[in-house]
């Protein structure tokens, strides 16, 4: 129905930034995660975002189209008395760039905001609709 | 009969939502790749949406009807001209977004509060209190 349809796309909105938020949570949680090996290292999670349809072709909010892993090599850290280091005294870290991340949560952050607002003001005004004439 | 009865606030109070339905999907889409910002046009949605309704009567099976739908005229829908065009082709700017998204609401407000004294006054006539 077209009338709640604003809550579905404000709801819509705030699913996916907080899959983006997620994937931010994730990626500065493991920033310092050493592997053994190139293979093992963590990779930096990034969703991508897309329009979402309804079956009009009508707008109806944001959805979550893939979260890709990232394709940057991983650091590789000489640390021969670490217990994870391979034959050669090797630790693999994970190419998380901590700014970008904490970059990436402020303006999460601020999406999800916005949108919350959205919400709460559609929703003030549609109860005073609902109670119009009493 | 409602025309009569509400006037414009009646029209003005859907087309309002369906203004505020493209404004929040501008601001949910504001992340979104590609995402092009959209606006109604309200003064020309609402002349459609009264030229449809009030002047244009088919008393024909054969006569054409007019283009204006009632969800709220998507032929007033125009693109929005960014002020800064972002590198991802997302053309959502939030603060513009975010200022008409309150006006629209404190509009549809507006439409409310005289809907609501037309209800009121009615309900005075009907009552005689």
């Amino acid at each position: 129905m077209s009338t709640f349809r604003i809550f579905d796309i404000a709801g819509s909105a705030l699913s996916a930034q907080s899959v983006r938020l997620n994937a931010t949570a994730s990626n500065l949680a493991n920033a310092n995660n050493v592997a053994g090996s190139p293979e093992d290292v963590y990779r930096a999670r990034e969703p991508v975002f897309s329009v979402a349809t309804d079956a009009q072709g009508e707008v109806a909010g944001v959805r979550v189209m893939d979260v890709q892993t990232a394709t940057a090599e991983p650091q590789k850290l000489y640390q021969p008395g670490h217990p994870l280091a391979d034959g050669e005294g090797y630790v693999y870290a994970p190419s998380v760039n901590v700014v970008e991340e904490m970059v990436n949560m402020i303006s999460a952050q601020r999406s999800y905001q916005s949108n919350v607002e959205v919400f709460n003001t559609v929703k003030d005004l549609t109860m005073r609709t609902l109670t119009l004439g009493k | 009969m409602s025309d009569a009865l509400f006037g414009i606030h009646a029209k003005a109070l859907s087309l309002g939502r369906a203004r505020m339905d493209v404004l929040a999907a501008n601001i949910a889409n504001a992340d979104t790749p590609q995402y092009l910002a959209k606006d109604l046009d309200f003064a020309q949605a609402l002349k459609t949406e009264f030229a449809s309704a009030s002047n244009l009567v088919t008393t024909s099976s054969q006569h054409l009807a007019l283009g204006g739908n009632a969800a709220g005229g998507s032929a007033a829908e125009v693109w929005r001209t960014p002020l800064q065009p972002s590198a991802d082709g997302n053309t959502v700017d939030v603060q513009i977004e975010q200022s008409q998204f309150a006006e629209a609401a404190l509009k549809y407000q507006a439409s409310l509060n005289f809907l609501d004294s037309r209800v009121r006054s009615l309900m005075t006539a009907i009552t005689g209190q």
